[in-house]
């Protein structure tokens, strides 16, 4: 390889990470706050550095192991409940002719399209009365709602990037409806699915006003967390925990952006 | 399983309250190759489809042999399709596809490989097991299609357009190839296809379809001669058509319109006896490879022939046909059966 064959992507790398730091550049003061152990008003910049306030986070009565674990575990079960959901009605609405196709598309973004703090709210008044407040399936719940969006559009579009005529060609030789699914088309469509599942993750991990609302106080995920400790003026905890908050977020966009390709995106709300 | 004949009866589609396929009737031999023909649109494709099973029929039956397989699923039908996009299955190596119909009929897995082996040895393709059907040409992908197809020794070959998605060269190798196997194989063949030329060439009989109808059943031969209307001809080459003269020759006395073929026009050459001619203006002369042609404009039509050496525009040339070149049609545009030379004498 010759040198200018190496210059070119490392030009591009170059560029390219002048770009994330405009875009990223807010996130400095986050990534400072979270190394920083002194850092008082008229300073520009922390005047004590260390990782004191990391232990303090990970201290095992500080409840941040407990929030990493319900946040994760809520994720993951948001996921496994959207999918399950989507993955049928992704494949219905991708493959048959149904009359109200783009009515019940639009159906399932209307719970994004109000905002979502009176739903919450409403939402949470009925746990209550279920008594699923204060659960972790109540939070489950709420996580699915916005995620099934997420799911449903993009398992559709997933389905439809398959080609037809590979189902067909295994029912013609032989295939019963449900074997040529599982053999052909859920393998074709499985990076859809997976970009599906990652944005219902990262959409859950996220997820502050619905967990708040009836999740809290029992429940304690880590975006809780972080409101709590800015509320209390903390930012040292707060900058932490959107640090830890942004691993899974960072990594994940790195595998979507792999698995999503362009021709399943070109699908996506058709 | 040995090879089977099929019969439709009354075969109608009906889509979105439009009548695809209008009472088709056919008949298939056992071990025959029949071309579906017709432009698109015409409904080929989803006639082919529905033998398959995937187009349901609103009204007719489908017999295989002597059952029927009208309500049957396309899995039950055992009819091996090749489609139009060869449809291998990506995330399969060409092993995996060509062994997939047989791993659904629980063929022990020893087995399956022994008869991968020995179909790829007969597709030219030997040693390709593990490849990945992205790395194949067209050309191998379409043997690989036909392979996963042939694999199960199905009593009905369905081709979808087999050879559309292919050179010109690879195409025409790939025609022949094609019909030496389903003759070895003796497997009753059913191709649709929009090129008359691969009709012509490679069936035992060809059906002319029209706009969901089916308008001729011939052999090769009897439909170039003979195509039944002024439609048909037109889509089998006969590109020039004139209204019968006094003057003309007298095959088919009754005849209001006769067509002909381009190269079986001739320019300026010495007039012969029984030919049917047309005098006109060239418009055009076109280098073809194995002469020019040249387009001719008569006061009634324009007209196609065929030169051996260019002719100078906006000269006046004579047009001279054959007799036997000469395809009568009646006032209604449907072909007149060709009348004896002994009777029209007489």
């Amino acid at each position: 390889m010759t040198i200018s064959k190496l210059l070119t992507p490392l030009g591009l790398g170059v560029v390219l990470g002048l770009v994330a730091f405009i875009v990223f550049g807010p996130l400095l003061n986050l990534v400072m706050w979270a190394f920083a152990e002194q850092w008082f008003y008229p300073n520009r910049l922390p005047t004590g550095w260390g990782f004191s306030f990391w232990e303090r986070v990970f201290r095992p009565r500080a409840g941040a192991w407990t929030s990493l674990f319900n946040t994760v575990l809520v994720a993951c079960s948001a996921v496994l409940l959207s999918m399950a959901l989507a993955i049928p009605a992704g494949y219905a609405l991708a493959r048959q002719a149904l009359p109200a196709r783009s009515v019940i598309m639009l159906l399932f973004l209307l719970p994004q399209a109000f905002p979502n703090l009176p739903i919450f709210v409403n939402i949470a008044a009925i746990f209550y009365q279920w008594g699923l407040n204060g659960t972790l399936v109540g939070v489950v719940l709420v996580h699915s709602l916005p995620g099934l969006v997420y799911a449903v559009w993009i398992t559709t579009a997933a389905f439809s990037a398959v080609d037809r005529s590979l189902e067909e060609a295994a029912r013609n030789l032989g295939a019963s409806p449900l074997r040529s699914f599982t053999d052909i088309t859920l393998p074709q469509a499985l990076p859809g699915l997976l970009a599906a599942s990652i944005f219902v993750f990262l959409d859950s991990i996220d997820e502050f006003t619905g967990t708040f609302f009836v999740g809290a106080p029992e429940i304690t995920t880590l975006p809780l967390l972080m409101f709590n400790a800015s509320m209390g003026g903390n930012y040292q905890v707060a900058a932490i925990t959107a640090l830890i908050l942004l691993i899974p977020s960072v990594g994940f966009m790195l595998v979507i952006e792999r698995f999503l390709k362009a021709d399943v995106l070109a699908r996506v709300g058709r | 399983m040995s090879t089977e004949a099929l019969t439709l009866n009354n075969v109608t589609v009906d889509l979105r309250q439009q009548r695809i396929l209008d009472g088709i009737h056919l008949d298939v031999s056992p071990g025959s190759f029949t071309c579906l023909l017709g432009p698109s649109g015409c409904g080929k494709t989803t006639l082919l489809r529905a033998i398959a099973g995937f187009t349901p029929l609103s009204q007719g039956d489908i017999r295989l042999g002597a059952r029927s397989i009208t309500h049957l699923p396309p899995e039950k039908r055992h009819t091996a399709m090749v489609f139009q996009s060869y449809a291998l299955w990506p995330h399969m190596s060409v092993g995996d596809n060509l062994g997939y119909p047989l791993k659904l009929r629980g063929v022990p897995r020893a087995e399956r490989k022994r008869r991968i082996a020995a179909m790829l040895e007969r597709l030219e393709l030997g040693g390709f097991e593990s490849r990945a059907v992205t790395q194949l040409s067209g050309g191998q992908r379409q043997r690989i299609a036909l392979g996963r197809a042939l694999i199960i020794d199905p009593p009905l070959l369905l081709l979808d357009e087999p050879l559309s998605n292919l050179d010109a060269a690879i195409r025409r190798s790939l025609r022949s190839e094609l019909r030496r196997l389903q003759k070895s194989l003796g497997i009753t063949t059913i191709m649709v296809t929009h090129d008359q030329e691969e009709a012509l060439q490679m069936a035992d009989q060809i059906v002319l379809m029209r706009a969901g109808k089916v308008i001729q059943v011939a052999a090769p031969q009897t439909l170039y001669q003979q195509p039944a209307d002024l439609g048909v001809a037109r889509f089998l080459g006969v590109d020039n058509t004139v209204t019968r003269h006094e003057q003309d020759p007298t095959v088919g006395s009754r005849a209001a319109t006769f067509g002909f073929r381009t190269r079986d026009a001739r320019i300026n050459e010495p007039l012969r006896p029984a030919t049917l001619t047309r005098k006109g203006r060239v418009t055009e002369c076109v280098y073809t490879g194995d002469g020019y042609q040249i387009s001719l404009d008569t006061n009634e039509a324009e007209l196609f022939a065929t030169a051996n050496s260019p002719i100078a525009l906006g000269t006046f040339a004579v047009l001279q046909v054959p007799e036997s070149a000469l395809i009568p049609f009646g006032p209604d545009d449907r072909h007149l059966p060709p009348l004896d030379r002994h009777e029209d004498i007489a």
